[in-house]
């Protein structure tokens, strides 16, 4: 047997956090650098993962795959494609950066930094998982910590956001559970790949139609198919989230820690837009095709929409939290793009676009989330009205925050320019006017965060802050590196586009 | 030596290193900063001359257009392969010699004007910043490329024009031209879209790769006619061309897109004069001029031309009642970039760049006189607070009446030349445009020498001693002085034979001069100076002459038409009003029916509880007290409303379960 690499990488924040447990919780360093040390061991492993990767070919690698628990059909399978890896690198690479983050924590540092081992370890299980069981116990893993991480060290309004994540993730998870168990009694199969083969081939349709028959329904395939799509898409949409299923993420996003904030909207979100890659097009084709001119419309809801609401938000972090609204639109409009008639080229291009602004945004969110994090660390105030004039006080600070600003704002040569183009390019032969009411967005994205910068930054110093202090080591050296990614694939994004490339043409043969 | 065209990408590399290298420099290393920078900025401009003189060795022995092309792999999605590609062409061999000439005289200046500045190490980062964008968008053969350097010099501009954050005006001024270029550039963007759905390839010129400049291709391109909503059946190209013009209105501040530019004097003065005059905002000339192989003879040609010559003329009225000497200024590169679209819309290709390259000398050397004044009479730009600074300045006064001749177009300085060419475009080809362009011509000549009258001539009226600006600041002014006076002679009929053309355009047939054009427009321009001397020459005044003639048509004028309030009640007022509308659908609407929704859960199950405890729990009370006692225990563990939800959740899919099995 070969050396368990995905296994290692996804258990081995768990495992190491139990260890960590043992450690004597008032020895905070300690803490902090075991805990450093032990999310640093994953993001080795998936750079290896990174540069061992064939890219040349289209078929599931670092595949484990053997009966868990045979009763009711469930694999243990693991594997990673080009979909997966920029995600699973993203979530080893952020992580760390978010703990690095947490070393201002004071409160139950223990308990606090062991959910973050906890969250990776559900984050990458569900970017590995082929099978729903296996999946969805990674889903819901990630679900649990994040709760905590709100209720416990969020702000004012915590037990609010936290409740209102916890029900709305959970109420879209039980429908997908409910729809899972459906098609696990018509197939008698978890597995994602094999799912998608019965669908492909009809076989699941049938079956499905068999079953509901023989409890008393006459329902046709494309109906039972229907319902079955809609629950599973439900949970990936409020995840995502899809105007309007969006308002959890504001408050859940300005409530929750900082570290919380930058791995919601940096890894989190992009669990959805992933499900949709993963489960919903392969085994959902021709239902997606069939209402893809209609949720077309809640994607670019959720660009116009989400970048109008951020332009009226006075607190910072809100507004942040509204523009991941915006740019998780850019990606849904990709998706259902793709569901259109056209040529393959536009459809490679919309979808890898979509991988790539999902690894964008990940980058981009988690640096302004980090920065807001930074301003509220001094300040303790979110309110942009009472800011103004700190480039002068704080010069670091303010070039650090604007870059993150300009990349989020899709600025050629940062790495947010290069996937919105490619989705913009491959969406517009596909779906012309919807992506020419997009491009409304971008200029929208614009005006608010221009504000943002001119309210921060410009005019007379605030009064409420004439003495702030500029960016530490520690805080430099968490934003270094998400503003090297920035650069990297603003300007030379081929590397990540070589990842992706062949399993987005894959995934596309299901459509041609 | 023809190697060495291979090498043009080194021209923008050079200040881009530059720019990485200031952008990590404390703030104290001042000499350092701008030494560097003018350093990049000269190897560039070496390197531009020696590529220049070797094309046109390579240009002679060849035959037509001599184009070098360089492709670089990119990234591939799909099956395509995107690459980076560079030109070496007549157009942007000129633009290259242009820009970066133009901006090492401006950064030798920025020497002298920001001294004082504690941020200049800033400045000298963000001006090498622009200029490295700025060389790129030039030698760039590929659209997308353009594009991308087409923002980042508006993100330069943008930096620079809030270089004094500190002044909120300043600030607003950086954002106000940011979101009005971009207002532009998604046409632009969405231009490049439908040129890439119907080509697949944003390659301009290509050897082997599918381009859109292969003759094939513009075949495609100029039969093919699309349906658009509201206007029926077009040509695929006067489409395309509409909308990348989109870009060049907002980056070449053409009507209703000029209002950012007048706002981004704001920003230090040789910003203004390298960026907001002569070279930046002539880029979307420049792009227009790039794309005229897909443009000529489109109907997009005629929006173009008359869109600039409406933007010439209306730019025009609105600088004869400025009293901000750079304001007047702004508006004059308005109206004169006008005239170039024009001149480029009617086909003239050669006299549209040709305006574009003396302007950029003349403009920049004005701007750069006017930053002296400014520096000479320490932070005033109200001409009305001016006057007789002929004498303390004489090197400004006499470089800037060069720059003032050369844009009214008085021979034989350069604007005579290229703005004839532009009017005997007109005269032959559209009367109308003639007229307009003739009209705009008399209010130049009339505004300028206003300012010449205001500013250098008359009694003094500065409070405090004005002083003429040191060497570093005036040496720049020299040689502009000398490049306004002559540079028009590469460009003359009568000459050589106008070597500008066939460098230019070979193989395009130009209009022939005409006597009669230049007559006219010489007396047109002759007789605005004239007005001006009756006006603001014989006597001295407090109160500009002109109010009490125009009454409240001047006010209309300096109120610029009252533009930006326009803007201000229609589409800002929108699109705030949109803003707080789904601020308030996500408030209400939204959360609220999420709230009812909880509410109703908590009711039902307040219900539920009621029923269990009244009918289900009341025969059992004793038997199940015991149970109750270790209930209640657990009980308590369920503080928060979550539990309530999966308790509901949980016994409805326990429900279904045993409907569905029951069933």
């Amino acid at each position: 047997m070969p050396f368990p690499m995905l296994s290692t990488i996804n258990l081995f924040p768990l495992l190491g956090g139990f260890l960590f447990l043992l450690l004597p919780s008032e020895k905070k360093g300690l803490l902090r650098g075991s805990a450093l040390c032990l999310s640093l061991v994953p993001l080795c492993l998936s750079f290896a993962l990174l540069l061992q990767f064939d890219r040349s070919t289209n078929v599931l690698q670092y595949v484990e795959k053997f009966p868990w628990i045979r009763a009711i059909g469930v694999d243990y399978f693991l594997a990673v494609d080009g979909l997966s890896l920029t995600m699973i690198f993203l979530t080893t690479f952020l992580t760390p950066l978010a703990i690095l983050t947490s070393f201002s924590i004071e409160k139950n540092l223990k308990t606090y930094l062991f959910l973050f081992l906890l969250l990776e370890t559900g984050m990458l299980g569900v970017f590995m998982a082929l099978n729903f069981f296996h999946f969805f116990l990674f889903w819901e893993v990630g679900l649990i910590p994040m709760f905590f991480l709100i209720k416990v060290w969020g702000s004012e309004n915590r037990h609010y956001a936290a409740f209102k994540f916890f029900v709305y993730t959970l109420s879209g998870s039980v429908a997908m559970l409910l729809a899972f168990q459906l098609l696990y009694l018509a197939s008698g199969t978890f597995n994602f790949t094999e799912l998608a083969e019965l669908s492909q081939s009809g076989l699941l349709q049938t079956q499905l139609v068999f079953l509901t028959q023989r409890v008393g329904f006459t329902l046709s395939p494309d109906t039972v198919m229907t319902i079955v799509f809609f629950a599973v898409s439900l949970a990936f949409a409020i995840k995502v989230p899809i105007w309007p299923f969006h308002t959890w993420l504001p408050d859940a996003h300005t409530e929750a820690p900082t570290a919380g904030s930058m791995v919601l909207a940096g890894i989190l979100l992009k669990m959805g837009v992933y499900g949709f890659l993963r489960i919903v097009l392969p085994i959902f084709p021709e239902v997606l095709q069939r209402f893809a001119p209609l949720l077309g419309l809640f994607a670019l809801a959720s660009i116009l929409f989400g970048a109008f609401a951020a332009m009226a938000q006075t607190d910072l972090k809100r507004m942040i939290a509204y523009s991941s609204v915006n740019h998780m639109g850019y990606c849904m409009l990709g998706i259902f793009a793709i569901a259109a008639q056209g040529e393959v080229e536009a459809k490679a291009s919309a979808l890898n676009g979509v991988l790539l602004q999902m690894f964008n945004h990940g980058i981009s969110a988690a640096a302004l989330f980090f920065m807001v994090g930074v301003l509220y660390d001094r300040a303790h105030t979110r309110d942009l009205s009472k800011f103004g004039g700190l480039r002068k006080i704080m010069p670091l600070f303010a070039g650090f925050m604007g870059i993150s600003t300009f990349s989020s704002l899709g600025l050629p040569g940062l790495n947010g320019f290069i996937s919105e183009f490619l989705i913009f390019r491959g969406s517009f032969p596909l779906r012309t006017g919807l992506t020419l009411f997009a491009t409304g967005g971008l200029l929208i994205t614009a005006v608010y965060l221009l504000t943002m910068i001119q309210r921060l930054f410009h005019g007379p110093i605030g009064s409420s802050h004439p003495h702030l202090s500029d960016m530490t080591q520690r805080e430099l050296a968490v934003t270094i590196p998400l503003v090297f990614f920035m650069f990297l694939v603003g300007i030379y994004p081929s590397p990540l586009l070589e990842l992706t490339n062949r399993s987005v043409l894959h995934l596309l043969e299901i459509f041609s | 030596m023809e190697g060495l065209l291979n090498h043009c990408f080194w021209i923008p590399l050079f200040p881009l290193f530059a720019a990485a290298l200031i952008a990590i420099f404390k703030n104290n290393r001042r000499k350092a900063a701008s030494s560097l920078a003018i350093l990049a900025i000269a190897l560039s401009f070496i390197f531009s001359i020696l590529l220049f003189l070797v094309y046109l060795r390579g240009h002679e022995e060849g035959h037509g257009t001599l184009r070098v092309l360089l492709h670089f792999p990119w990234f591939t999605s799909g099956g395509t392969p995107e690459v980076i590609s560079f030109i070496v062409d007549p157009l942007t061999l000129m633009m290259l010699l242009v820009v970066t000439l133009v901006s090492l005289l401006v950064f030798i200046y920025s020497l002298g004007y920001m001294h004082e500045d504690p941020n200049s190490v800033r400045f000298f980062c963000f001006l090498s910043l622009f200029a490295a964008s700025m060389l790129s968008l030039v030698i760039s053969n590929h659209l997308l490329i353009l594009f991308m350097c087409w923002e980042l010099v508006g993100l330069c501009s943008y930096l620079l024009i809030g270089f004094w954050y500190e002044k909120p005006e300043a600030a607003e001024a950086a954002k106000k031209a940011f979101i009005v270029t971009r207002i532009g550039d998604i046409g632009f963007f969405i231009g490049l879209l439908l040129l890439y759905q119907k080509t697949g390839s944003l390659l301009l010129y290509g050897e082997g790769h599918p381009s859109l400049f292969s003759p094939e291709m513009l075949h495609l391109l100029k039969t093919h006619a699309v349906t658009v909503p509201f206007f029926g059946g077009i040509l695929l190209t006067t489409l395309l061309g509409v909308l990348l013009f989109m870009g060049a209105m907002g980056k070449s501040a053409q009507f209703p897109l000029h209002v950012w530019l007048p706002d981004a004097m704001e920003g230090p003065t040789p910003v203004s004069a390298l960026i907001h005059a002569a070279t930046m905002v002539a880029a979307g000339v420049f792009l227009v001029a790039r794309m005229f192989p897909l443009l000529d003879g489109t109907g997009a040609m005629t929006v173009i031309s008359w869109t600039g010559g409406f933007t010439a003329l209306f730019a025009a009225t609105i600088a004869i009642a400025q009293f901000d000497i750079k304001r007047v200024l702004a508006y004059s590169t308005i109206s004169q970039l006008g005239y170039m679209m024009m001149g480029l819309g009617l086909g003239g290709l050669v006299a549209g760049t040709f305006h574009l390259m003396t302007h950029a000398f003349f403009k920049a050397l004005l701007f750069l006189g006017s930053g002296s004044v400014i520096h000479g009479c320490h932070g005033e730009q109200d001409m009305r607070k001016m006057g007789g600074l002929r004498k303390e300045m004489p090197v400004t006064f006499w470089t800037y009446l060069t720059g003032t001749l050369a844009l009214a177009g008085i021979f034989p300085f350069s604007g005579f030349f290229s703005k004839d060419e532009i009017l005997t475009e007109a005269f032959t080809k559209n009367r109308t445009l003639y007229g307009i362009g003739t009209l705009t011509a008399f209010l130049t000549a009339f505004y300028m020498f206003r300012q010449i009258f205001m500013v250098f001539l008359g009694k003094g009226r500065l409070h405090g001693h004005p002083h003429e600006s040191p060497p570093t600041m005036l040496w720049p002014l020299r040689i502009l002085a000398v490049l306004a006076l002559v540079s028009g002679f590469v460009g003359t009929p009568f000459l050589f034979h106008n070597p500008f053309h066939h460098f230019i355009a070979a193989d395009r047939e130009g209009v022939a001069p005409s006597y009669l054009v230049m007559i006219v427009s010489t007396t047109v321009a002759l007789s605005g100076i004239l007005t001006a001397y009756l006006i603001y020459g014989r006597r001295a005044f407090i109160e500009d002459p002109l109010i009490p003639a125009l009454k409240g048509f001047f006010r209309l004028l300096e109120k610029k038409y009252y533009m930006d309030e326009l803007y201000q009640n229609t589409f800002v007022r929108a699109i705030s009003s949109l803003a707080s509308l789904f601020k308030t659908v996500d408030q209400v609407l939204i959360d609220g029916f999420l709230h009812l929704t909880g509410f109703a859960s908590l009711t039902l199950s307040r219900f539920n509880q009621w029923i269990d405890n009244f009918f289900i729990n009341g025969g059992f009370d004793k038997a199940c007290a015991g149970i109750r006692g270790g209930g209640g225990k657990l009980g308590r563990l369920q503080t928060g409303r979550a539990q309530d939800y999966l308790l509901y959740a949980s016994i409805g899919a326990m429900v279904s379960y045993l409907l569905f099995r029951l069933l």
